[in-house]
């Protein structure tokens, strides 16, 4: 039982035959179906293929921002399935940190005001919510541009105050879709080096990427084909 | 709240809306308050919480009478009264006489006179201005030549000289005037009005005119919540005394000016829920805007709300944001529209016009009860226009609502 629990912790991502259908007026779309897949703790994971092939739906699920329709999917041994949506809501705003292609700021809110929400919606007081955004926007270089609102800064920094807001509350789960699909490539570069160092400090990564040259620094590449994991290129952990 | 400022145009027409809209309701509320304390002040003019009594005719044959009996009251039925209803707190008789010649110097007019009693000042409100008395009891005891005059009647007789302490000829009989009544605003009467009146003590009256019956009698109870059983009792006793069935209404002629007043005052309340509803509507209106405003913003904010609900925001939060936003419209523009609405009702007051249509209709007066209502009309509108919006808000799915551009 102990070992039972042990290997438990050692897993961050558990999914047992996942599907996941949607209605689309009359027709039935079926973006992933059955999908097994265990990440372990402190991996740093990419995802990779073709568009429709069923990533964001995947990571929507990683990242309880969306159930299965079908299947188990565990989060840190959580079963998702059973949670209300005000539990999936603690759970995105305490274990997962969601990184987006764009940005995904609110653009009328400061650098600041941005890295400062999860925090409020996770009832943080004010003298340790100050330094915790302070110490994050430090921590990705943008120590200087706390009052700047989105409009004011490059695509870099903007992806750079998205990954602080992303950490705010020390997820154990980074998801990140597509981080640097609209960034240059030296922005883009910094953005991974800046995941890796997460990474480095104990973070389990998981990254939807079509550039090859980052799935070739993660751990591990999970390639997905029309809502499947493909077994020819990847094999998906059992 | 910071997201407001993406809309500030928007924003400020519909906070304008909701200012209109509470403006109306208020205004419309203080113009029925003022209408409402005027018409009671009117109301009061003849007199407050008074019953009148005239002598009728029987209608029941009554221990052997037969019906068509004239009752009539004389000057001991009012100590009769006085006696056996301890509940009354002032019991008058009133003479009347019509055309009697009033003369000073060169003028002289027919008028009504009235022989009253002291008490009169203040059951029927007969308020001298300064420098002048009303009937007194010595007055009453020496059976005095002094008369009180109504204000209108004063100015016919005298113009603008003073009054008091001349003499005016009562058909060709010397009265000393003792005061000239208040001006007042007066609503209901019987046989005229009273500032075209004169008065002169009840004893006086009987000894010069000899007249044994009052014209009508009247009563004011010490307490204003019994005025039916007070009623039933005077047709007791009064029944007794004149012999005539308590069931016999055609005896007395009784005109309860305090029912009146109770009625007066419900036609008023109806005056004012009506223009309050009124008023709310234009509120209501406003509201819609706010709900549209609200709508309209959701839409816009799709996106954001995803994002939120991405980094943890529960569907209360959600829903508690757009609350507070449709709140913040409607107290941003109900606090403008109740200041607003309270500086010119206040403004009005202090404006001095003298006009016959003020004195009917009052100035609008804004209450702490109407304040209270306007605040909660807009609470239940920036509830109503609020919940709805924010209700769709929070039931967006996070994962179309981050794909939404």
């Amino acid at each position: 039982m102990n070992k039972d629990n042990e290997v438990e912790v050692q897993i961050m991502i558990d999914m047992i035959s996942v599907r996941k259908q949607y209605m689309t007026g009359n027709v039935q779309f079926e973006a992933l179906k059955g999908i097994d897949l265990k990440i372990g703790k402190n991996e740093f994971i990419s995802i990779m293929g073709p568009s429709g092939s069923g990533k964001s739906t995947l990571m929507n699920i990683m990242g309880c921002l969306d159930v299965p329709t079908q299947g188990e999917y565990n989060l840190e041994g959580i079963s998702v399935r059973t949670l209300s949506s005000n539990q999936l809501a603690e759970i995105r705003n305490q274990k997962v940190g969601f990184v987006f292609q764009s940005f995904n700021l609110l653009p009328y809110a400061t650098a600041y005001e941005n890295v400062e929400i999860p925090l409020l919606f996770a009832g943080v007081k004010a003298r340790p919510r100050k330094e915790r955004v302070v110490r994050l926007l430090s921590q990705v270089g943008l120590a200087d541009k706390m009052a700047n609102r989105p409009t004011e800064m490059s695509g870099g920094e903007m992806q750079r105050v998205a990954i602080a807001r992303a950490l705010a509350n020390k997820p154990n789960l980074i998801l990140a879709d597509e981080p640097t699909g609209n960034l240059d490539s030296k922005s883009g570069g910094e953005i991974i080096l800046l995941f890796r160092r997460l990474w480095e400090e104990g973070h389990t990564i998981v990254i939807i990427t079509h550039d090859q040259n980052i799935a070739n620094q993660t751990h591990k590449t999970i390639r997905l084909k029309d809502g499947m994991i493909d077994n020819g290129n990847g094999h998906p952990q059992k | 709240m910071r997201d407001f400022r993406k809309q500030k145009k928007r924003m400020t027409l519909t906070i304008l809306a909701i200012a209109w809209g509470t403006i109306s309701i208020m205004l419309l509320l203080a113009f029925g308050e003022g209408l409402r304390l005027q018409m009671s002040k009117n109301q009061r003019g003849l007199g407050e919480g008074i019953v009148i009594l005239w002598g009728g005719q029987t209608s029941i044959p009554f221990e052997g009478l037969g019906r068509g009996r004239q009752i009539r009251f004389m000057e001991d039925d009012v100590s009769y009264m006085q006696k056996r209803m301890p509940e009354l707190r002032h019991v008058a008789g009133e003479y009347s006489r019509w055309g009697v010649n009033l003369r000073y110097k060169d003028k002289i007019f027919g008028q009504n006179v009235v022989g009253v009693y002291p008490c009169y000042e203040d059951i029927r409100t007969h308020y001298p201005q300064a420098g002048g008395r009303f009937i007194n009891d010595l007055d009453m005891q020496q059976k005095r030549r002094v008369i009180f005059l109504g204000d209108k009647l004063k100015t016919k007789l005298f113009g603008d000289e003073d009054a008091v302490g001349k003499q005016v000829l009562m058909n060709s009989i010397p009265f000393t005037v003792i005061g000239v009544m208040e001006e007042k605003m007066q609503m209901s009467m019987y046989s005229g009005p009273d500032k075209e009146k004169a008065s002169i003590p009840a004893t006086t009256f009987s000894a010069i005119f000899g007249d044994q019956y009052f014209n009508l009698i009247i009563y004011q109870p010490k307490e204003f919540d019994n005025m039916k059983g007070i009623e039933k009792r005077l047709f007791e006793i009064m029944g007794a005394k004149h012999k005539f069935d308590p069931e016999d209404k055609q005896a007395i002629s009784v005109w309860d000016v305090a029912a009146n007043e109770k009625e007066f005052n419900n036609i008023m309340i109806g005056l004012q829920m009506f223009l309050g509803i009124v008023g709310g509507m234009s509120l209501l209106i406003a509201g819609v805007g706010v709900a549209n405003i609200m709508y309209v913003s959701i839409k816009e904010r799709t996106r954001e709300i995803g994002i939120k609900m991405a980094i943890g925001a529960k569907r209360k939060y959600i829903l508690g944001q757009f609350l507070v936003e449709a709140f913040s419209i409607t107290g941003v523009g109900g606090f403008f529209g109740m200041s607003l609405s309270y500086i010119l009702t206040e403004t009005f007051k202090r404006i001095p016009i003298q006009s016959d249509v003020l004195s009917f209709m009052g100035r609008p007066t804004v209450s702490l009860e109407i304040g209270l209502i306007v605040i909660f009309v807009l609470g239940v509108i920036g509830f109503l226009s609020g919940i709805f919006p924010a209700m769709k808000a929070s039931s967006v799915n996070p994962v179309e609502s981050l794909r939404y551009e």
